[in-house]
């Protein structure tokens, strides 16, 4: 007997850890979310504070962390003039004028183009300014300044990934004038921030970039200030800006960090919530297996717990022993989980560099928050989720120790279903406000009422589970008789432990479901939407959302063949605090394309003209006629409306004239162009003519109605596949619960187990028993879930019907293949508990008490 | 009672639990024959080996020397799946306690060993049955809304059902007031007599053991007294001897 007590013993030592697990895992996320963003930051900190002066003249509204700034090139400059009346300040030690390009991709030795997506190319005159610690911002580390229109210089790892060595020729492209140069490597250049994030740094010498960037003009796009010793930055900058002309300013080196660091810092915000959520996602099911662990232990011992009552233990003292065993596995947990964390962090810093955001330059920021927050949640989560069942374990009545069988007390079905119908509504009322209501953080709302509702659905789900369990206990019985029989009601047993266990299963199949319908939907109204509008036989564009060179437009419209060309520019600019995408272009070209259907007025005819679509205009409360004004970085225009138009693929949410880019300071370039072959021209051929002819330039590409349609939805395929990439985090602790649940329902039922193999039940026969169980139980969770994920999925697709979602897909082949998978996955899951069920000796488990 | 059929036989039976220092000796050579038809019981002090016989020749275990065999099957030859088949089809049991799947009706209780094999009951042999465990109106209950004379006697209906050629019982009644002992032990009884079942049951019970057609006394693992047409009187006299001769030796593991 004393060797079944400790067989036990170390069965519950494994089924802690088990537990423990899916602490690690969530907290391995929590953990490797804060090192990685932290790391991130603190990549970024160094390359800011080590690239600014002390005081930085510049554009007004240059740095302004709007969407305008990613969208227009600022084509303003600075004259070489005020350089020297800058220097003459009293207190300037030194001045360096500077010339930032922007637009410029260096070609790889192999031809295709380095960076791509990820961090962006920085094209610099070369000068040697210091930053505001007096290091200097750009050194040279091998070979020389570049020198003369033919001489360039490149950062070290850029050149390294692009193959090229010193004294090769490099390949460049620009938006400018001359879309294709080519310069020598005579120099490599490296940043005083150490890393570059991945980012490319190109420098030239300053004609030659005065040259691509600012059309040959003496000028410069901003200004470097070092203080004399004694002259703070606060004053030096005031006294620059008292000799600067209007539309200038001149900004601190702190300011500027701050600045900066301020838009890092909502971008890598929005990365760490991200990554949260979904570790939240898998802490909460991590919760429920916590709490059935705890439930079938404290079910187990409840003999053991009733004589701790009975020799005079208070209910308080009981239930503070079994969290104190929760704290234990909280802080196991929390521990191996920064562990992993960090080692995640590593991985995920390493998916990026593959990505081009390179941070090798930076350690792994281990700050005392990440451990804190982790052990934090870590015990925490685990001890509220063991605190139900440890007050449970309080409620075993002490005469219950000189009892046979000892059943928990437990709540009424009844009460379940009420607080169950309440988090519905209550869940419900959450979502409908975030969707339909004028609320802030609308996310949360839905995300909360989501949860609410995910949590109603698992506390109902032992009354939603019988007709389930039902319906699949039928089918086993039919296939398998009696193995079948004995499975499906050994699921049925203790349909609370049962339903637990499907629910966490369900809350990760309910959110891929969700995502599932979102995807396939978006999908379809893009098929339909790029059916319906795409009425052009090609699309020039840029693969990666750059705008190219307008001699591309020229270049095509030469090509014989070729009928119509509208050439679209993306712009965005301000309207009074909300930043909107708009396109410039060329109305009759893009009207003889496209066809634009107006609910009122007419497309622009001047530059003082705007025309919007249905979703904007209304969004911004105008139409036809009103008079506006639109920011764009430093200067102002005033337009009328002049039509509104309905909603479309082809063109951006607004439209104006392309006149209107160079009259409000920005560069000519183009995103799109719309191509029609002649009436009777061959269309392969003219394909294959544009082709060829953007072939020198590899940023941009041609592309037909399908592959247009086919590149939007692939857009859309790898954000699902991401999403659910990081919700299978979820489904693996799912799996976790399941085998956890199976091997202590198999270790409770010992006895049974025994009894039947003496009855002649085979080996083969008892794994298959519980196999089925497994798979009822993971069949149960996905229907739960696939129902809950139709219902959110259906119900978020409605809401955003405005919002370009136009059409419902309901992927019925793919959530047929997830309830396939839930049952291979119960199959899985069932391997271990079942070989152990197998293995158990008949006699000793006869013998167990 | 006219066979004289060998429905099952222990030869040098030895089961050795640890190693070494820590050896127990729980059966030390025990030679065995259990008749066709006839009831059998098993007695003998704790320690004495009397279940672990029961488990070696029930294939419930298997011994460290030795031979046993039903009918004329050698188990030690047998793998565990025909082992497995060997307890379906031709071994009935009956426990001390827990002898029911919870989840299970009565019915549905007694017939698992043959839907375990796949097979259907022969009707009348189960109408039989169920007539003589005196539970046709209990039959749709589960083991849960039963008294524990109810849940034996549902127990020794599974254990007939599949006609095994031989049932063993394991202190069946040892969880039971006298009343509902009375009960399963006279089933047991009537089934011997009725339908020539052969049955072999460990007991401690002097009054069990006065149901029987033979007890065999068992003491320090080996077979040291046998008894015919017992009496509870006979039965208790002999085992107080037995317990006064372990008393006076010296002591056992």
């Amino acid at each position: 007997m004393l060797k079944v007590t400790v067989r036990n013993l170390l069965a519950r030592k494994v089924r802690l850890l088990l537990s423990a697990f899916a602490i690690v895992l969530g907290i391995a996320f929590v953990a490797g979310s804060l090192v990685f963003t932290d790391t991130m930051g603190k990549s970024f900190d160094n390359i800011v504070y080590g690239t600014v002066s002390d005081v930085n003249v510049r554009f007004e509204d240059s740095g302004q962390a709007g969407l305008e700034n990613e969208v227009n090139l600022d084509d303003r400059s600075l004259p070489a003039s005020l350089v020297q009346t800058i220097a003459d300040v009293d207190g300037v030690a030194r001045v360096d004028a500077n010339v930032e390009g922007m637009g410029l991709f260096v070609k790889k030795k192999d031809g295709t183009l380095l960076g791509g997506t990820g961090a962006p190319t920085l094209a610099f005159n070369w000068n040697d300014a210091p930053n505001a610690d007096g290091d200097q911002i750009a050194t040279i580390s091998a070979g020389e300044v570049p020198r003369g229109p033919d001489e360039v210089a490149i950062d070290e790892r850029s050149v390294e990934n692009a193959g090229y060595e010193l004294g090769d020729t490099v390949e460049m492209f620009t938006t400018g004038a001359e879309p294709q140069i080519e310069a020598r490597l005579v120099g490599i250049v490296e940043f005083a921030g150490g890393g570059l994030a991945g980012a490319t740094l190109v420098t030239f010498d300053t004609p030659r970039a005065q040259e691509l960037f600012l059309d040959g003009q003496d000028a410069y796009s901003s200004v470097s200030v070092e203080a004399d010793p004694g002259v703070s930055q606060t004053e030096l900058a005031d006294r620059v800006a008292e000799v600067l002309p209007d539309g200038t300013e001149a900004v601190t080196g702190d300011d500027l960090a701050d600045e900066t660091q301020s838009i890092i810092n909502t971008v890598l915000g929005f990365l760490n919530t991200f990554l949260l959520v979904f570790a939240a996602i898998a802490l909460v099911v991590g919760t429920f297996l916590i709490v059935n662990t705890f439930s079938i232990l404290v079910a187990q011992r409840s003999r053991e717990l009733a004589l701790l009552r009975a020799m005079g233990a208070s209910r308080g003292q009981v239930t503070r022993s079994v969290l104190t065993e929760a704290f234990a596995v909280g802080v196991l947990g929390s521990t191996l989980g920064l562990v992993l964390g960090y080692g995640l962090a590593g991985l995920l810093k390493a998916l990026f560099g593959q990505f081009g955001l390179d941070l090798s330059g930076t350690a792994l920021v281990f700050a005392p928050r990440t451990v804190i927050v982790s052990y934090a949640v870590g015990i925490l989560v685990t001890m509220v989720a063991a605190w139900f069942p440890a007050r449970r374990a309080a409620k075993v009545p002490p005469v219950a120790a000189m009892r046979d069988d000892v059943a928990l007390p437990e709540g009424t079905i009844r009460k379940r279903l009420i607080v169950g119908m309440a988090l519905a509504a209550a869940g419900a009322a959450l979502m409908a406000a975030g969707l339909f209501g004028d609320v802030p953080r609308a996310p949360a709302w839905i995300g909360v009422g989501i949860f609410f509702v995910l949590m109603a659905v698992a506390l109902t789900s032992p009354v939603t589970a019988l007709p389930v369990i039902g319906l699949t206990g039928m089918l086993n019985r039919v296939l398998f008789g009696a193995v079948g029989r004995l499975a499906t009601e050994n699921a049925r047993r203790n349909p609370r432990r049962t339903a637990a266990t499907a629910s966490a299963l369900m809350i990760g199949l309910a959110l891929v479901t969700t995502m599932s319908v979102l995807g396939s939907s978006v999908n379809r109204s893009i098929e339909a939407g790029v059916d319906e509008q795409f009425t052009t036989d090609f699309l020039v564009s840029n693969a990666i959302g750059q705008p190219f060179s307008t001699t591309v437009a020229e270049d095509v419209a030469a090509i014989p063949g070729v009928g119509e060309v509208s050439a679209e520019q993306n712009v965005a600019f301000g309207i009074d605090d909300r930043s909107v995408y708009g396109s410039a272009v060329d109305p009759a070209a893009l009207e003889r394309i496209f066809e634009l259907n107006y609910t009122s007025g007419h497309a622009p005819e001047s530059t003082d003209q705007i025309a919007f679509n249905e979703t904007t205009a209304e969004q911004l409360g105008v139409g036809t006629g009103d008079r506006l004004e639109l920011t764009f970085p430093g200067t102002e225009l005033p337009v009328t409306v002049s039509g509104v138009y309905a909603d479309t693929y082809v063109v951006g949410p607004s439209l104006v004239l392309r006149d209107v880019v160079e009259q409000v300071g920005l560069k000519r370039v183009d995103s799109y162009l719309a191509v029609n072959a002649s009436p009777g021209a061959d269309l392969d051929e003219v394909g294959d003519e544009i082709t060829d002819a953007v072939a020198a330039i590899p940023t941009v590409t041609v592309q037909d109605k399908q592959e247009f349609s086919d590149a939007q939805r692939a857009q859309v395929n790898q954000l699902l596949y991401l999403i659910y990439a990081l919700l299978g985090l979820a489904i693996v602790i799912a799996v976790l619960g399941i085998i956890n649940t199976l091997s202590l329902s198999v270790i409770e039922r010992t006895r049974e187990v025994g009894l039947l193999r003496a009855v002649g039940l085979s080996r083969r026969q008892l794994r298959r028993m519980v196999r089925l169980e497994s798979i009822t139980i993971a069949v149960l969770g996905a229907l739960l879930g696939i129902a809950s994920g139709l219902l959110f999925g259906v119900s978020l697709r409605s809401a955003f019907s405005d919002e370009g979602i136009t059409d419902l897909s309901i992927p019925w082949v793919q959530l047929a293949i997830f309830v396939v998978v839930a049952a291979v996955v119960g199959v899985l899951a069932a391997v271990v508990p079942a070989w152990r069920a197998s293995r158990l000796n008949v006699l000793r488990a006869i013998a167990t008490e | 009672m006219t066979t004289t059929t060998v429905a099952a036989q222990a030869r040098d039976l030895v089961k050795i639990y640890g190693k070494n220092d820590a050896e127990v000796h729980a059966l030390d050579g025990v030679t065995l024959d259990i008749h066709g038809g006839e009831f059998t019981a098993v007695m003998g002090p704790s320690g004495s080996g009397k279940s672990t016989l029961m488990h070696c020749m029930a294939a419930l275990d298997a011994p460290s020397a030795g031979s046993v065999v039903i009918g004329d099957t050698e188990l030690a030859a047998l793998k565990d799946k025909e082992l497995t088949r060997l307890r379906r089809d031709r071994v009935g049991f009956v426990f001390q306690a827990f002898n029911l799947v919870p989840t299970l009706t009565a019915e549905e209780n007694i017939l698992l060993p043959l839907s375990i094999a796949g097979r259907k009951p022969d009707e009348d042999w189960y109408r039989q049955v169920i007539e003589a465990v005196g539970l046709a109106d209990r039959l749709k209950h589960r083991p849960n809304e039963m008294s524990g004379g109810q849940q034996q006697r549902v127990a020794c209906a599974r254990a007939l059902v599949g006609r095994p050629s031989i049932v063993f019982a394991d202190e069946p009644t040892g969880n039971l007031d006298s009343a509902s002992g009375a009960e399963v032990l006279g089933f047991l009884r009537r089934s011997v007599d009725e339908f020539g079942q052969t049955i072999v049951m460990v007991t401690h019970d002097p009054v069990a053991a006065s149901y029987t057609d033979r007890v065999v006394f068992l003491a320090d693992g080996v077979v040291v007294d046998e008894l015919r047409r017992p009496t509870a009187e006979t039965v208790l006299e002999r085992m107080t001897a037995l317990q006064q001769r372990a008393m006076g030796a010296p002591q056992e593991g």
